[in-house]
């Protein structure tokens, strides 16, 4: 199973992330999500930042999730390339990721992601776990 | 049968989707796009219209402007108006950039006067004006000053030395909406902002150094102080994380409101609250903070826009009479005063991927164009030609005073990575005598001019239909993306 693809939407871009579980899964958005902006095969893993978030259901905790990612990325101007994403029955997501400080002449400058979208985003839940979400660029 | 068979054409490029077409309508559907993209046309974007006119206290019509497309919720090139008493605001409405926009920056330079300088020029208004992701402005805001930015826009910039006092008359709302309140900006939305003030950003936003090839309307280029041969400077930019931030904050919250206040919604993305309810009101001042920094953001560039021609071509800024023509919102939020049948009511106008475009005589157009009607600014894509318009009667009597506000793009990034080389293009646009820097070679090959939908064709309809009037077309010498 791969971890993660994307898909066309007109304006801006879909990614769909795979996992064996929904941690998995997320962890894999996150990877998906950090792809779009940069090459994260370049990103080392130096710097962590842990956080915590509820939501009220499976799909805002997703938005949520990729928002703070986005957050972190823009006031503390760094790029992430490993995901660590823990979540208990109650919606509540503890997440530690790692990355380093942005340096364009070391990383790849691919696009700017302004926004997480709820248009058709979906926690798809079989023998495996399937997320989608559409980023606004 | 489809739903194009339930339209009706009005006249030449404007059609009508009735309010029989669905029984939860509480006002029909107009769109005006060239009769010959009619087939092309998305039924995603049709079905918005309409269901945007199932909203409650929807006003007369739902609107597509000549380059709508599909968006989230509403779509892009979009106007809807709501009742006072009775309607809704919805942050989907506004999109998630907050005041993107456009402004325009004239000058008294010929191009023989920048040709030999324009590779410098274009280098350095690349380096002084930070543009692209992960990209900061260099400008470093403390918790108040963010404050003073999202409450008092342009103003702050120009209160801290960044522009001219006389360039807040040609803002349009003078660069600062008096409704915004930065205490209900999230911290967040902040925090996002403070880095990002001062910053180009990315994707189709840029910045160009043109010239006024094409005078269609003498009277109003005189107006607007435009001459053919002109070297004209245009920023496409918006409301930075900042901006984004809000948007989604407040997506949130709505999502939560319109079940609360038992709002029907086929799409979550038409989350809304009630005019009267706080979230409404919380909502309303957050956007019109976040429209404050971007007004404030063009004003910072606008400011290094001028040192650069400065420090390049040896003369002040004010000797080079480098004054704004104009500067427009086209996604925003706002209360306007509009003919409803044949009263005058207050109306909360959602523009969304649509430009404002007040015809002669409304107290919102400065003085000095006010005989003349608003200029219009449409931005082109990267490497074609942009326009100036003028407002109409004919938009206030039709489209709540607003036209369409670009191209719309047609090809997916993927697609027009595929289709489209950056060497290529940057080799083709030079054989154009056009001039391109960009942070990277994937924005050149995603905002290659082909991914787009023809701006020529927009501006034609939005002149043809009498919803703008043309006034000029300026082409690109050389642009700067993020």
């Amino acid at each position: 199973m791969k971890s993660y693809e994307y898909f066309d939407v007109t304006a801006d871009i879909g990614l769909k992330a795979y996992g064996e579980s929904l941690n998995e899964a997320f962890e894999n958005a996150g990877l998906a999500m950090f792809n779009i902006i940069t090459d994260t095969s370049d990103v080392e893993p130096t710097d962590e930042i842990s956080f915590e978030i509820t939501s009220e259901d499976e799909v805002s905790l997703l938005y949520d999730y990729l928002e703070e990612l986005l957050f972190y990325h823009e006031i503390d101007f760094m790029l992430f390339s490993e995901f660590h994403v823990e979540i208990d029955e109650g919606l509540h997501l503890k997440s530690t990721i790692k990355g380093e400080k942005i340096d364009w002449d070391k990383h790849e400058r691919k696009t700017e992601i302004k926004a997480i979208t709820f248009h058709k985003m979906k926690v798809i839940k079989k023998d495996f776990v399937e997320l989608h979400a559409i980023v606004d660029l | 049968m489809t739903i194009k068979d339930e339209i009706k054409k009005v006249r030449d490029n404007v059609y009508e989707i009735p309010g029989s077409f669905d029984k939860r309508m509480r006002a029909s559907g107009r769109f005006y796009i060239a009769d010959e993209y009619f087939d092309e046309l998305e039924e995603g974007a049709i079905e918005q219209i309409v269901n945007i006119a199932c909203l409650p206290g929807v006003q007369r019509y739902s609107i597509g402007l000549p380059d709508i497309h599909f968006g989230y919720g509403f779509p892009i090139g979009g106007v809807a108006a709501f009742s006072m008493r009775n309607g809704i605001v919805s942050p989907g409405g506004v999109g998630f950039d907050i005041n993107c926009g456009v402004r325009l920056i004239k000058s008294n330079l010929t191009l023989e006067d920048i040709e030999d300088k324009l590779d410098e020029l274009t280098e350095k208004l690349f380096k002084n004006i930070p543009s692209g992701v992960g990209s900061k402005g260099k400008i470093k805001l403390n918790e108040d000053e963010i404050n003073d930015v999202l409450d008092l826009g342009a103003e702050w910039a120009v209160n801290n030395g960044y522009g001219w006092s006389e360039d807040l008359e040609v803002l349009e709302e003078n660069g600062k909406m008096e409704d915004a309140d930065s205490s209900i900006v999230s911290d967040k939305a902040k925090k996002r902002g403070i880095p990002q003030l001062g910053s180009l950003g990315s994707g189709n936003h840029f910045l160009e150094v043109q010239i006024v090839d094409e005078i269609y309307d003498d009277e109003a280029a005189k107006a607007f102080g435009l001459e053919k041969g002109m070297i004209v400077i245009m920023v496409h930019s918006g409301s930075r994380g900042c901006g984004h931030q809000v948007c989604s904050d407040y997506l949130r919250v709505m999502d939560k409101a319109y079940k609360k206040y038992k709002i029907q919604l086929d799409d979550r993305q038409l989350a809304c609250a009630p005019l009267d309810s706080k979230e409404a009101q919380d909502y309303i001042q957050a956007m019109a903070a976040a429209a404050n920094y971007a007004w404030a953001n063009r004003q910072l560039m606008t400011h290094w826009i001028r040192e650069t021609f400065e420090d390049v071509l040896g003369k002040s800024a004010r000797e080079m009479e480098m004054d704004i023509v104009y500067d427009v919102a086209h996604n925003i939020v706002k209360m306007e005063r509009h003919k409803i049948y044949n009263r005058e009511e207050d109306v909360l106008v959602h523009r969304k991927g649509a430009t404002r475009a007040f015809g002669p005589g409304r107290e919102e157009v400065p003085e000095k164009y006010r005989d003349i009607g608003q200029p219009v600014l449409i931005p082109g894509t990267m490497g074609t030609a942009s326009y100036v318009l003028r407002g109409t009667d004919k938009a206030m009597e039709e489209t709540f005073g607003s036209t369409a506000h670009g191209a719309g793009r047609v090809l997916s990034r993927s697609k027009a990575k595929k289709d489209y080389d950056a060497d290529e293009i940057t080799a083709d646009l030079a054989t154009k005598g056009i001039k391109i820097k960009a942070t990277s070679k994937h924005v050149i090959e995603e905002e290659a001019p082909g991914a787009y939908k023809d701006v020529d064709s927009v501006v034609r309809v939005s002149d043809s239909t009498g919803i703008a009037k043309l006034v000029a077309k300026v082409k690109p010498l050389s642009v700067c993306k993020g």
